[in-house]
C-alpha cells in the first residue's frame, strides 16, 4: 500500500492503480452521504479534482494522485456512500487508474511514513 | 475533508480537501476547521465582538465544557463558544438516536433574559416588549410560551426568540451570537418600563425525542403533564428547573434552565438513562432542518421579513391590520403590507432530485439554462431521517409553489430540485 499527503491510499492490482481514502480521512470526514464519480476513460493529471465526496458536514475533493487514465469507477459507492465509512481500505475504493510509469509510486509514503505524517 | 483539520496536524495540503469555491460564507473569520458550511459561527445581522470571531483563546465555555471533553466530543468554535459539534457516534447516528429515543443538547451558549416590570406584572413587561416584536404577548397566558422575533425598522429580523410568561415576569431565550445585541436593543427601547436582566448563572439544556417526557418526568415529576409550549418551574434534586415543553428538533421534548452549579449533575443524571445520548451541533442542525425550522443568520436575518420567511403564523390577529393592537412594532408598515398583499419572495423547502446535497449559498434558477439566478439556498444538507438531501431557500412566490421544479447550480452543474412543503417531516409535538 502507498499513501499520499492527500490522505489517499493506492495499491497495485493487475497493473492498475486502485485508489481510496484512508481510515483517518474517512473518520475526519464523518458520515459520507454522496459520492460523485468521474467518467470511465477520463484522462487525468496529478492533482486534478476527480471525485467529490459529500459528508454530513461538507463537500471535499479527491485529487488524482498520479497522471493516468481512469479505467474503472466503483459504482457501488453511488448507491451506498456509507461504504466509505464502513470499509475505507477495502470495498470503498473509488477508482482504478492506468498509469504509464508505476515507478512514480516510489515517491509516495509507506504505511509507517503515513502514520507518522498524520501524527 | 474536514481536511482543514487534517491539514492542521500535518502541514500537508489535503487532497481530500474541502471545497469552498462554490459557496458563500458568512463572516467566517479565521475559525474554519471542520465546521460544516452553513453552520453558524457568527451571524450576519448581529454585531459580533471581535472575541466572538474565532480567536480560540477568547472562546467562552458553558457549564458542561468538562463533560463534553469527558464524553469525547469534538469541540469547535460556535458563536463565541467552544461547543461540541459531535460525539463519538457521529452526526448521522446522533440524529437518528434523537428521533428514536432521546438526545441531550447543551444549549448553554444561548442567552437567557428576564424582563421585569416595576409593577411585578408580566402583562406590563409584555406590553413593553410588544413594541419590539410583531407578536401578541398580552394574549400570552401565564405558564405559556410563544415564538417571536425582533424586527427592525425595515421589517427585517434582528433575532428570533422564545418568550415565556412566568407569572410575574417574562423569560426570553435568544440566540447566542445575538445576545449582546439583543440585550442592548432591549435596554435601549424598554428603559423605564422594564428591567432587563441577563440570567448568567443558569445553564440551559434541551432534552428531545420520544423518550424525553418519561425521562424528564423521572427527574422533575409533573414534566410529562406539560403540553407543547407550556412553561413551568418544577422541583428536582438539582434545584428548581425552569422547563418549557419545546425544542429545535421537531420532536417532543423540553428546554431546561438549571442553576449553573447543578447543570453538570443534571446532565449526568439525564445521560445515565439508557434512552439518552448526548447530541452535538451537527445533528442539531440536521434535526432542525428536517423540521423546517429557521436558523438565524442563515434562513432569516435582517434582509428577510417574517412574512417572507413563512413566519406569519407567529403574528397573531391582535397585531395585524384591524387587530386590537395593530402594528406598533418596528417595520410594521412593510410587514402588514406583506401580510395583506403577499411578499415578493418566500422561504421554501427543496428536495434535490439526485443524491447531491445543495448546500447554503447554492444559487437557484428557474430553468436548466437560465442565465440569472432567481433565488438561493439558505440551509442545505442531508436529512438522515428522510435519507435524502434537503434544503431551504428563497424563491419568488410564483416559482416557489409546491410541485415546481427549479435548478440549483452545484459545482457548475445545474441539478433539478422539487419545491416541497415545509416541514420535511411532521413534528411529534405533545399538543
Amino acid at each position: 500500500m502507498y499513501y499520499t499527503e492527500e490522505h489517499e491510499w493506492l495499491r497495485v492490482e493487475d497493473d492498475l492503480v486502485v485508489v481510496g481514502i484512508t481510515e483517518h480521512a474517512a473518520e475526519q470526514l464523518g458520515d459520507i452521504v454522496f459520492v460523485d464519480l468521474p467518467d470511465e476513460g477520463k484522462t487525468v493529471s496529478k492533482d486534478d479534482e476527480v471525485v467529490v465526496i459529500e459528508s454530513v458536514k461538507a463537500a471535499s475533493d479527491i485529487l488524482a494522485p498520479l497522471d493516468g487514465e481512469i479505467v474503472e469507477v466503483n459504482i457501488a459507492l453511488s448507491d451506498n456512500p456509507g461504504l466509505v465509512n464502513d470499509d475505507p481500505l477495502g470495498e470503498a475504493w473509488f477508482f482504478k487508474m492506468k498509469v504509464e510509469d508505476l515507478s512514480a509510486l516510489d515517491d509516495l509514503m509507506d504505511e509507517a511514513a503515513y502514520k507518522k505524517f498524520i501524527g | 475533508m474536514g481536511t482543514e483539520t487534517l491539514e492542521r496536524g500535518t502541514g500537508g495540503r489535503p487532497g481530500v480537501r474541502r471545497r469552498d469555491s462554490d459557496l458563500r460564507r458568512r463572516d467566517r473569520g479565521g475559525i474554519a476547521t471542520d465546521i460544516p458550511r452553513g453552520w453558524p459561527q457568527s451571524v450576519s445581522g448581529c454585531v459580533l465582538h471581535p472575541a466572538e470571531r474565532g480567536d480560540m483563546s477568547e472562546l467562552r465555555r458553558t457549564a458542561l465544557y468538562g463533560l463534553h471533553l469527558e464524553l469525547g466530543a469534538k469541540m469547535v468554535p460556535f458563536a463565541g463558544y467552544e461547543m461540541p459539534v459531535q460525539y463519538a457516534p457521529g452526526v448521522l447516528k446522533e440524529h437518528l438516536h434523537c428521533r428514536a429515543a432521546a438526545g441531550l443538547f447543551d444549549v448553554g451558549h444561548m442567552g437567557q433574559v428576564i424582563l421585569r416590570a416595576p409593577s411585578g406584572q408580566a402583562a406590563d413587561a409584555a406590553a413593553a416588549l410588544e413594541r419590539l416584536v410583531p407578536v401578541d404577548l398580552l394574549g400570552l397566558a401565564p405558564g405559556r410560551q410563544r415564538y417571536a422575533m425582533f424586527t427592525d425598522a425595515a421589517g427585517g429580523i434582528l433575532d428570533d426568540l422564545m418568550v415565556a410568561n412566568r407569572g410575574d415576569h417574562l423569560f426570553l431565550v435568544v440566540n447566542a451570537a445575538c445576545k449582546g445585541a439583543d440585550l442592548a436593543h432591549l435596554r435601549a427601547h424598554l428603559a423605564g418600563d422594564c428591567a432587563v436582566e441577563e440570567v448568567a448563572d443558569r445553564g440551559l439544556l434541551a432534552l428531545q425525542g420520544p423518550a424525553a417526557a418519561s425521562v424528564m418526568d423521572g427527574v422533575a415529576p409533573g414534566a410529562a403533564a406539560m403540553r407543547f409550549m407550556d412553561v413551568a418551574t418544577l422541583d428536582s434534586a438539582f434545584g428548581p428547573l425552569w422547563l418549557s415543553r419545546s425544542g429545535y428538533t421537531g420532536e417532543d421534548g423540553f428546554e431546561i434552565s438549571v442553576e449553573g452549579a447543578q447543570c453538570e449533575a443534571l446532565a449526568h443524571a439525564l445521560l445515565a438513562h439508557e434512552a439518552v445520548q448526548p447530541i452535538g451541533l451537527g445533528a442539531r442542525d440536521s434535526l432542525r432542518l428536517e423540521a423546517g425550522l429557521c436558523l438565524y443568520g442563515h434562513d432569516i436575518d435582517s434582509t428577510t421579513s417574517p412574512v417572507e420567511a413563512g413566519l406569519s403564523w407567529a403574528i397573531q390577529t391582535a397585531r395585524r391590520a384591524g387587530g386590537a393592537r395593530e402594528g406598533g412594532f418596528p417595520g410594521a408598515g412593510r410587514i402588514l403590507r406583506e401580510l395583506a398583499d403577499g411578499p415578493a419572495r418566500q422561504r421554501i423547502g427543496l428536495r434535490p432530485q439526485t443524491r447531491a446535497p445543495m448546500r447554503e449559498g447554492t444559487p437557484l434558477f428557474a430553468t436548466e439554462d437560465a442565465a440569472d439566478p432567481v433565488g438561493i439556498v439558505t440551509s442545505g444538507g442531508f436529512g438522515p431521517s428522510i435519507e435524502a438531501p434537503l434544503a431551504m431557500g428563497y424563491l419568488p412566490v410564483d416559482l416557489g409553489q409546491k410541485g415546481r421544479t427549479v435548478w440549483g447550480e452545484v459545482r457548475g452543474r445545474r441539478m433539478a430540485a422539487d419545491v416541497v412543503a415545509l416541514p420535511f417531516r411532521d413534528p411529534n409535538y405533545k399538543r
